[in-house]
């Protein structure tokens, strides 16, 4: 396994049946992922172009042996689906269902990790590792197998990027979107761990955004901890302050937050920051030459 | 978000049993002096702005009465103002209690702890941001056992209670943790929390409901905001609209995106002016609704910047070029398009198909964005 996903994953989609599983089952498949399985309930012994239809992820798991979850369950009906998928024993779920209340990620949350269970998301685009397994909604176009590992909270500025990298003539390891939600099961400081272990990981690009402490939280972690090559790019430098969260929100984050706060903690970690996304494959670029020196 | 008035953060707390000062609400003069007469309002009252932002106290939008005929002239003069940019259309008249303390008790997420954070201070009755770090204490709450005992009894001693105020602050913390839990809160914060003999009585109320957990609170649906109309039509239709002080409106899919974006035109000297987020959408009509309610905006230009995953190119592309038939020839707008991705090619061809070219490149597509909307008279 080089980072949570590899030619030994099987997923079973959550909600396969709807417009998003259906479509994103087949990508995950043209990507070369194992999907083995879907489930919605009421739908057992039918089949999604092959892929067999389980009323239940119990049942999905013991046909089939699947190890992951890709969950495209309308909000409503997301934290069931996911409660469902830990207790059936499944130990990586990507949640891609946007719009859960984060009430509800709570509880996901500390049931899964009471579990041995790793959320990634919600909101979120999912994981990839090109050559290996996709789990989530990335498109396929943006990657190129490579030793550039990707970590985000956006979606869509994931794929810019991650295409950026790869018109640069670099490929990915694995890219890992984490989703913008307020309750993220996986964080950058969960995943950088990961990426400091990868062998097939050389260098590492996070995209982060204002609001939170994720990113400064980030820095600290690699300062201490991560000694492969950052490269870093916060959104939202210039959106006005004060559109989100009233006064008990701004003061568990008191001098943290905005982008000035992010880029200093990066820079100070020693990560290069970019301050346009179309910077970034060219400070990729100088990362690794100069790490390969 | 939907931030409730004072008035409706209260009503939301009467149903928990927190307890509250007597009052009622008024939308005009004569209203208020009924109230009064009534005696459903004791006097001496407190005559506030039912409005969201903070600083009423300073700003004239607190009042004190002492007969119903003052009672009337306090809500007239506050019905009269405009606070802060927002008219006030309704006034809280409320008993003036005899206040011991003023303390202070909230309820939020700590996002990096994924848990409820319990906020408490006993330097209530200011702005919390003024107060130092040392006086106030935080908390996680573990969303599993829920509140626990230990934890109020620390709240207790933070505020420095005793006696029957604890069994006081134990029961309000109880209802602060199931307003919090049951109402889908993103805050919960009572400041001040007034000591009033030996009870503790909320004398503000200021809650945040979280929209994403609308569907289960169809009650909130109808709480007016403080956002622009257009702000509030897009509300309706589902599309993340948020207006600037610049003239140049930004359609792009994707909050990371649209910020991207944003930080890009304003390097290049532009001012962005309507942040609209398309989100993940394969529905051209959208798109077409998306792009009609920036015309309404009327903005010097528009720089779209899709990058297609689950929202595909060509469906964007469909969905411009139908508003562009739509919108009236008094607001139409430059369009600066950069259209990546999902079915790059096709929505490229629907777009020169229409007379709108796609520039790939960010940096050269934004800055015309930023030459159109200058050169607009």
């Amino acid at each position: 396994m080089t980072v949570l996903v590899d030619k030994e994953t099987r997923v079973v989609v959550q909600g396969i049946t709807g417009h998003q599983g259906t479509v994103h089952a087949h990508q995950m498949r043209q990507f070369g992922t194992a999907v083995v399985a879907g489930v919605t309930p009421g739908k057992a012994g039918t089949d999604v172009e092959g892929v067999p239809v389980f009323d239940s992820v119990r049942d999905a798991v013991g046909r089939t042996q699947a190890n992951a979850a890709c969950i495209f369950v309308p909000a409503p009906y997301a934290k069931d689906a996911l409660l469902e998928a830990v207790d059936a024993g499944i130990r990586l779920c990507v949640v891609v269902t946007e719009h859960i209340p984060f009430h509800d990620m709570l509880v996901m949350y500390h049931y899964a990790k009471s579990k041995g269970t790793r959320i990634i998301g919600p909101n979120c685009p999912g994981i990839a590792s090109p050559g290996k397994a996709k789990v989530g909604i990335i498109p396929n176009v943006v990657f190129h197998p490579g030793r550039v590992g990707v970590i985000s909270r956006s979606g869509t500025l994931t794929y810019e990027i991650v295409s950026g990298i790869k018109e640069m003539g670099l490929g990915q390891s694995t890219c890992i979107g984490l989703g913008g939600d307020p309750v993220v099961g996986t964080s950058f400081v969960d995943a950088l761990p990961l990426f400091q272990a990868d062998p097939e990981t050389d260098a590492l690009v996070m995209v982060g955004e204002i609001g939170g402490t994720a990113e400064e939280d980030a820095a600290e972690y690699i300062r201490q901890h991560f000694t492969k090559p950052v490269v870093a790019y916060i959104a939202g430098r210039s959106a006005p302050p004060g559109k989100r969260m009233g006064h008990a929100g701004a003061i568990i984050t008191r001098g943290k937050g905005t982008a000035e706060t992010k880029v200093a903690a990066l820079e100070a970690a020693g990560a290069r920051v970019a301050r346009f996304p179309y910077e970034i494959p060219r400070l990729v670029a100088e990362a690794l030459g100069s790490a390969h020196r | 978000m939907v931030k409730l008035a004072e008035w409706q953060g209260k009503s939301v707390f009467r149903k928990y049993g927190v307890p509250l000062p007597r009052g009622e609400v008024a939308r005009s003069a004569e209203e208020a002096e009924t109230l009064v007469r009534s005696g459903a309002v004791p006097l001496p009252c407190v005559v506030k702005a039912q409005v969201l932002a903070g600083g009423r106290g300073k700003g004239g939008a607190v009042r004190f009465a002492s007969t119903a005929e003052e009672a009337r002239a306090a809500a007239a003069a506050i019905l009269a103002l405009e606070f802060k940019g927002e008219k006030v259309r309704e006034v809280l008249l409320e008993e003036k209690l005899a206040i011991v303390r003023e303390l202070y008790v909230s309820m939020t997420l700590d996002r990096t702890q994924r848990m409820p954070l319990l906020i408490s201070s006993a330097r209530g009755g200011v702005e919390i941001e003024s107060v130092a770090d040392a006086e106030i204490d935080r908390q996680t709450v573990d969303p599993f056992p829920g509140l626990t005992s230990y934890e109020k009894r620390r709240v207790a001693k933070v505020l420095g209670l005793s006696g029957p105020l604890v069994r006081s602050l134990d029961r309000l913390l109880d209802s602060l943790w199931n307003v919090f839990q049951h109402e889908d809160a993103e805050l919960v914060e009572i400041n001040p929390l007034a000591v009033v003999g030996d009870g503790l009585v909320a004398l503000d109320a200021k809650v945040i409901i979280e929209d994403d957990a609308s569907f289960r609170h169809p009650e909130y649906a109808e709480v007016r905001d403080d956002r622009t109309e257009l702000e509030e039509i897009a509300r309706e239709k589902e599309i993340a609209f948020v207006q600037l002080d610049g003239n140049i409106g930004v359609i792009a899919n994707g909050a990371g995106l649209t910020m991207a974006t944003l930080d890009v035109l304003k390097e290049l000297g532009g001012a962005p002016g309507v942040f609209l987020d398309l989100g993940g959408t394969d529905d051209p009509k959208k798109v077409t609704e998306a792009f009609l309610l920036m015309a309404r905006a009327k903005p010097a230009s528009v720089f779209l910047n899709i990058f297609g995953g689950v929202t595909r190119c060509d469906t964007v592309a469909k969905g411009l070029v139908e508003a562009m038939r739509q919108v009236p020839s008094d607001e139409r707008f430059p369009l600066i398009a950069r259209i990546r991705g999902n079915n790059e090619k096709e929505g490229t061809e629907i777009l020169r198909a229409a007379g709108v070219t796609s520039v790939p490149d960010l940096r050269a597509s934004a800055q015309a964005a930023v030459d159109a909307a200058r050169s607009k008279p």
